[in-house]
């Protein structure tokens, strides 16, 4: 298997419109040698899963503001698993009370990024934590 | 035209500012400064101090004036806050709207003077709670609107015609405007005695804040039929506020936020002249509406210049001749993008310092944030804090005892002045383009905003700008603070409270309604009457906005960082 590129997703679920954050996220991403896939606003879970699955992505970097994230963040990770894929890191970003954190992770979110985190420090852990998905297992598209 | 100082005067202070000069060299000598560059939160750069050499162009009478008179830079009205002071107008929704009611009498009960609404999403988007795409988000970010049963909960107990309302309301602007007009004449209060704003700036939704329906075109179409419409039957409301808050928000600097608002209240002029209405008739309800950010000094040249630019563009610019026209009324917001997660109590002291900018700035309206804002939406006890910053400002400072308390410092004057100059030459780029909306087309100012949000950020990591709690001064600890939650039941409750009317009204009625709003938006008539026609009938909000959708077509984001 040869090395490429992490190919990374920032998406907006839901209404909401804040996309301060995720379009930083995505340059600072994009600096950081990754090919970027920014969904822009007002996806679907649905949308964005389709779309990860289209774009190949390693990682889907989830950003809500708007108080939305259990359900949505929950919904993307329950399709992503409806279509027999595990391999594919979700995290996310935005408001998000602390006491949410858990519930989050619980549900298969593996990091939460909170207002105030240093872009090199998500880009960190980026690197440490997702790697390419290997070629040839693609995920089982009914 | 005189000028404030005379030669022989210029030629003593620059004797002395040569003087200082050097002892400065020698002080810097023993000890350096502080910092390689000294610059706003907007990365202007600040010198180290300010003379009469830094305005040695300004003409008092031309450029400062006097308080409701041209060209306005030290406030619209005459009395300004000596009269009656600023409004103060807190943004509140969540949850249902009978939730939002009850926070809305707590505010009136204690002191807030002016009503403002915020919605959830859906509502925002056009969509009722019961559509797909809005699963999870009813009430959470705002009230919850789908019918004119909504508005009148929202509203009930309220004196309605003698409070005023604002409502951040912007793709649905027509749709939520007719339900509020309708309320009001369920309940007796004439159209004509109705004071309030709706935001309605599209052109600011896709630079920043968007929440999208149809493509910019057909938006500026819809908008304008509101101008009209107001302009001749709901003559105290103020048809659009013209907001750079988001488009600060969204990461400009305060250059930026002058410039691209001053551009979008010149292209709503701009297409109501064209449709032949009369400038000294619609641009008098023209309102706006800023961000005030923790840069103390260049927000309040910002507010001042914003006045002095309007001004200059609408007597200049448009001709036009009733001094009401000439006028920036504007509300203000503290920056929400300022606010921090760490250490949260800190929030309180950057809202009161905001809050004091947008006052000695002149604000007609001011909507002070909660320290929580950055967590979830407001409890009451951070509301309630929220709005006595105001009052303290307002009663215990001082500040408000004279007018433009700033004016004239040599600092304040020189930047208005600058950031005056630059603002214009930003607009005069926007006009080579074609004007707000081409330049909007070609995705110009949401470029411009995204590379300073960048920049901002990298200052910020790099730690060549401080935010305490963030990058200096961290704790471990933090001191708790009780978040609002929303009843995830709610979500029910108000999709068969939608159902139960839907069931009740006469759907034939409806329908013929939506019928006649559909030929209106396919032809040139003004829009706003069958609206307020079909939400009599209890049409739902997304019922209406799906007619613009099949009649204009939908806007999508085009992803753009």
């Amino acid at each position: 298997m040869k090395d490429r590129k992490l190919r990374v997703m920032v998406a907006k679920p839901g209404l909401d419109g804040h996309d301060r954050g995720a379009r930083v996220i995505a340059r600072a991403f994009r600096d950081a040698g990754f090919e970027v896939v920014y969904t822009g606003l007002h996806q679907t879970p649905e949308e964005i899963v389709q779309a990860a699955i289209q774009e190949d992505v390693d990682m889907i970097g989830l950003s809500s503001l708007a108080g939305a994230h259990i359900y949505l963040f929950r919904r993307v990770v329950e399709l992503l698993r409806e279509k027999g894929i595990d391999d594919i890191v979700v995290c996310g970003g935005g408001i998000i009370p602390e006491e949410d954190i858990p519930k989050l992770k619980k549900i298969g979110i593996r990091e939460i990024f909170t207002p105030g985190t240093k872009l090199e420090d998500i880009v960190q852990w980026v690197k440490e934590n997702v790697k390419p998905r290997i070629e040839g297992v693609k995920c089982k598209v009914k | 035209m005189s000028l404030t100082y005379n030669r022989k005067i210029m030629d003593e202070i620059r004797e002395a500012y040569r003087a200082w000069g050097k002892a400065l060299d020698e002080a810097f000598a023993v000890r350096p400064e502080r910092l390689k560059r000294f610059s706003t939160v907007s990365d202007q750069e600040i010198k180290r101090i300010y003379t009469p050499q830094d305005v040695a162009n300004q003409d008092f009478i031309r450029d400062i004036g006097f308080p409701g008179q041209y060209p306005f830079t030290r406030g619209v009205q005459p009395s300004m806050y000596r009269g009656r002071l600023w409004t103060m107008r807190m943004f509140a929704g969540l949850g249902s709207a009978k939730d939002t009611n009850r926070r809305f009498h707590l505010l009136v009960k204690e002191g807030e003077t002016g009503l403002s609404v915020a919605f959830d999403m859906p509502t925002l988007m056009g969509y009722d709670t019961f559509s797909p795409r809005a699963r999870g988000e009813c009430g959470k970010c705002g009230v919850a609107i789908d019918t004119l049963k909504d508005m009148e909960d929202l509203f009930e107990g309220l004196p309605i015609d003698k409070i005023t309302t604002s409502m951040t309301i912007n793709p649905p602007a027509p749709v939520i405007w007719a339900m509020y007009i309708a309320m009001a004449e369920k309940r007796g209060v004439k159209r004509e005695a109705l004071g309030g704003t709706i935001q309605n700036d599209m052109l600011k939704e896709f630079i920043a804040q968007k929440t999208f329906m149809c493509p910019p075109k057909p938006s500026l179409r819809l908008i304008t039929d509101t101008v009209e419409f107001g302009t001749e039957q709901v003559p105290k409301w103020n048809t659009i506020s013209i907001s750079g808050y988001h488009i600060r928000e969204a990461g400009s600097t305060a250059v930026q936020e002058l410039a691209f608002t001053l551009a979008d209240g010149i292209a709503y002029t701009e297409a109501a002249i064209e449709r032949g209405l009369d400038v000294d008739r619609f641009a008098p309800r023209f309102s706006f509406f800023f961000n005030s950010h923790m840069d103390f000094f260049e927000e309040v040249a910002k507010f001042r210049a914003a006045r002095r630019m309007w001004a200059k563009i609408m007597k200049e610019r448009f001709k036009a001749k009733n001094p009401r026209s000439w006028w920036m009324r504007f509300h203000t917001q503290t920056a929400g993008c300022s606010l921090t997660a760490q250490q949260p109590y800190n929030n309180i002291v950057r809202t009161a310092l905001e809050a004091l900018a947008a006052v000695l700035g002149g604000t007609q309206s001011l909507h002070t944030n909660s320290l929580d804002e950055v967590l979830a939406l407001p409890s009451e006890e951070a509301a309630t804090i929220a709005l006595r910053t105001q009052q303290i400002i307002a009663e215990e400072s001082g500040v408000a005892n004279t007018i433009d308390p700033l004016g004239g410092s040599f600092f304040v004057e020189a930047l208005t002045d600058r950031m005056e100059e630059e603002a214009f030459e930003i607009i005069k780029k926007i006009d080579d383009m074609g004007g707000m909306l081409a330049a909007v087309e070609k995705s110009y100012p949401q470029k411009e905003i995204a590379d300073s949000a960048y920049r901002y950020q990298k200052q910020i990591d790099e730690n060549e700008k401080v935010v305490v709690g963030v990058n200096k001064y961290i704790t471990e600890e933090t001191l708790p603070v009780e978040i609002l939650e929303i009843n995830e039941a709610l979500e029910k409750y108000q999709i068969e409270k939608t159902e139960k009317i839907k069931n009740e009204r006469d759907n034939k009625k409806v329908a013929e309604c939506l019928e006649r709003l559909g030929e209106a938006c396919v032809g040139s008539k003004n829009v706003m009457e069958p609206i307020i026609d079909a939400v009599k009938e209890y049409a739902t909000l997304q019922e209406v906005c799906d007619v613009f959708r099949r009649v204009f077509g939908e806007y999508r984001d085009p992803g753009i960082y």
